[in-house]
């Protein structure tokens, strides 16, 4: 079997023919209209938030260059420190209780029973819907007055969940969980699904058990998985954003004000442009040290064929 | 060889499907009662008087309107997508050029790059360009910031295709442009649809860019006035609730037919 495997393998690494290595390739410029059409509206604004970072802006004409100023309040600011922290804590709270919950989820879905497809249809609903649909919903349910809480005294005591910080934050992470988990699910349904049949049965003829499949095999086959799963959760934590404005607020006080949060009412609350920009400039490059960390670890980027590894 | 059922991550499954299946049908029992009625029942209790005026409530705030321009919005974005992304996922598989590998890393960084990083120029850039309070203003950096992703999945798909197909259409010199239209555009087809499904759906649930960058009733979007009703009838559960439906409503029908699609799709995102 794994001879069989092996020879299969080598052949599809076999490079193309000498004559017809060249033939029918595309060359950089079908890959121009996207670059340069995302380079418009992505990276130039992203090295525009750098240079908007040194200057102040109220919204209206044209922007002054002030040196290291808004950089120095920034950095004063008491407010801005937390926020960091926060973003942080809501980030690492939302990994920890995804991941685990996606890989099961996504490794049972994986199977191929009827009620499983019907399962995981329900499942999916969640992440159909915007994050401010969902953050009405949930607002809704959550009404101290007119919600679950008020209904369910026993379990929810005062029932004011969003007027204490770490109820507050327990919401947040719960809410973002309710609706990125079904993707992140899906993500792990389809890896798990990839991983070859020949490895559980190996395993099962040398008598390793459910268990010992899953951390010896399932889990180490999800390597890379983890890996994107893990960057789109970093990203999407560290920018939570509608959840905070439609639950929250940045409240109670500025207990959830989260760096994100913390940028738009800096900019386009204060018409404090330039000190949102600098609080902006400081999530991009926590985001992308992050993500490089994480691409690089993995070599995803030098993966030409989905069969690689196999 | 006999399977034991796995009844953990079976018992896992179905907490989980409690806990969305709960809320949701709070959302739509409570839509179908009047105000006094949920007051009274309570969001888990049963309603007892079907009523839909909830529903003809939200459409006489002005949601038509809301309709109409997410409309918009969306079909623009997913033309943009459509246009730009196959041939980009094309190169990036099949160009040997480092320049291509160059690009796809510019890609996978910008998955990294979160929309509320860059609403501050993207304000700037867009009232500079004379398009603020304008869809166009909107559609140009929702179709941008979709690209990353559909990068990615498209170019997992078009991966699959068997070098040796490349290889036959070679030997009889066909040229790229044949070679992509004829070989590519057809065995990635399923892939094409996610990303017309994916693009979409991020389109239709788009919320930041529409928040900075309009401001009138004429350009509002669905989520925009989702979010306005909430902060004028916030106290009003079950018509915040209708209109929360209404919202949705065009998506989960489109999650109806493309269900397959969609899914299989974005399952390869992971895939190894």
């Amino acid at each position: 079997m794994t001879t069989i495997t092996t020879v299969k393998t080598v052949e599809r690494r076999r490079p193309a023919g000498r004559a017809a290595a060249k033939v029918g390739r595309p060359g950089i410029a079908w890959a121009a209209p996207a670059a340069v059409f995302f380079v418009l509206f992505a990276i130039v604004p992203l090295v525009l938030v750098a240079l908007l970072s040194f200057a102040t802006w109220n919204g209206l004409g044209s922007a002054q260059f002030v040196g290291m100023d808004n950089w120095t309040k920034l950095f004063d600011d008491p407010v801005l420190v937390k926020s960091l922290w926060l973003s942080v804590l809501i980030t690492v709270l939302g990994v920890v209780v995804q991941t685990p919950l996606s890989i099961v989820l996504g490794v049972w879905a994986a199977g191929q029973q009827r009620n499983r497809a019907v399962l995981s249809a329900i499942f999916f609903i969640p992440l159909l819907l915007s994050a401010t649909a969902v953050s009405v919903l949930w607002r809704a349910l959550l009404d101290p007055n007119f919600g679950v809480p008020a209904q369910v005294k026993w379990l929810f005591g005062d029932g004011n969940l969003l007027g204490e910080q770490s109820s507050a934050i327990g919401v947040l992470v719960f809410v973002g969980a309710w609706q990125y988990v079904p993707f992140h699910t899906l993500i792990y349904q389809g890896a798990a699904r990839a991983i070859p049949k020949v490895l559980y049965q190996a395993a099962e003829i040398d008598g390793a058990g459910r268990f010992r499949q899953f951390f010896h095999i399932t889990l180490p086959q999800l390597r890379n998985t983890m890996i994107t799963s893990g960057i789109i959760m970093v990203v999407g934590g560290l920018t939570t954003f509608d959840t905070i404005l439609i639950l929250t607020q940045g409240g109670p006080g500025t207990d959830t004000t989260i760096s994100a949060y913390y940028m738009y009412q800096k900019a386009f609350k204060g018409f404090d442009f330039g000190v949102g920009s600098a609080v902006a400039l400081v999530l991009v490059i926590v985001a992308t040290i992050i993500s490089l960390v994480m691409v690089r670890l993995s070599g995803y980027d030098k993966m030409r064929s989905t069969m690689e590894g196999v | 060889m006999k399977r034991r059922p796995n009844y953990l991550a079976g018992f896992g499954s179905l907490l989980w499907l409690f806990l969305v299946a709960l809320p949701l049908y709070v959302l739509l029992a409570a839509t179908l009662q009047s105000r006094n009625d949920y007051s009274e029942n309570g969001p888990l209790g049963f309603p007892d008087n079907f009523t839909l005026d909830n529903y003809t409530n939200v459409f006489s705030s002005g949601f038509g309107q809301y309709f109409l321009n997410t409309l918009i919005v969306t079909v623009a974005v997913v033309a943009i997508v459509l246009l730009l992304v196959p041939p980009l996922a094309f190169a990036i598989v099949r160009s040997r050029g480092r320049m291509t590998t160059g690009v796809f890393r510019l890609f996978l960084l910008g998955l990294a790059i979160p929309a509320q990083a860059v609403i501050v120029p993207m304000f700037y850039v867009i009232s500079q360009a004379g398009l603020y309070d304008n869809l166009i203003g909107v559609i140009l950096p929702t179709a941008a910031f979709s690209l990353p992703m559909c990068a990615l999945i498209l170019t997992g798909v078009m991966r699959d295709i068997t070098p040796d197909l490349y290889e036959a259409m070679a030997m009889d010199g066909a040229p790229t442009w044949r070679v992509f239209f004829q070989l590519v555009l057809p065995l990635s087809k399923g892939g094409i649809s996610t990303i017309s499904v994916f693009s979409a759906l991020q389109a239709w649930n788009g919320f930041l860019f529409p928040l900075v960058l309009t401001q009138s009733e004429s350009t509002k979007v669905i989520t925009l006035g989702l979010y306005n009703f909430q902060t004028q009838y916030g106290m009003n559960i079950p018509g915040l609730l209708a209109a929360v439906v209404v919202s949705t409503l065009p998506v989960l029908l489109v999650y109806l037919f493309a269900r397959r699609t969609l899914v299989q799709g974005l399952m390869g995102v992971g895939g190894k």
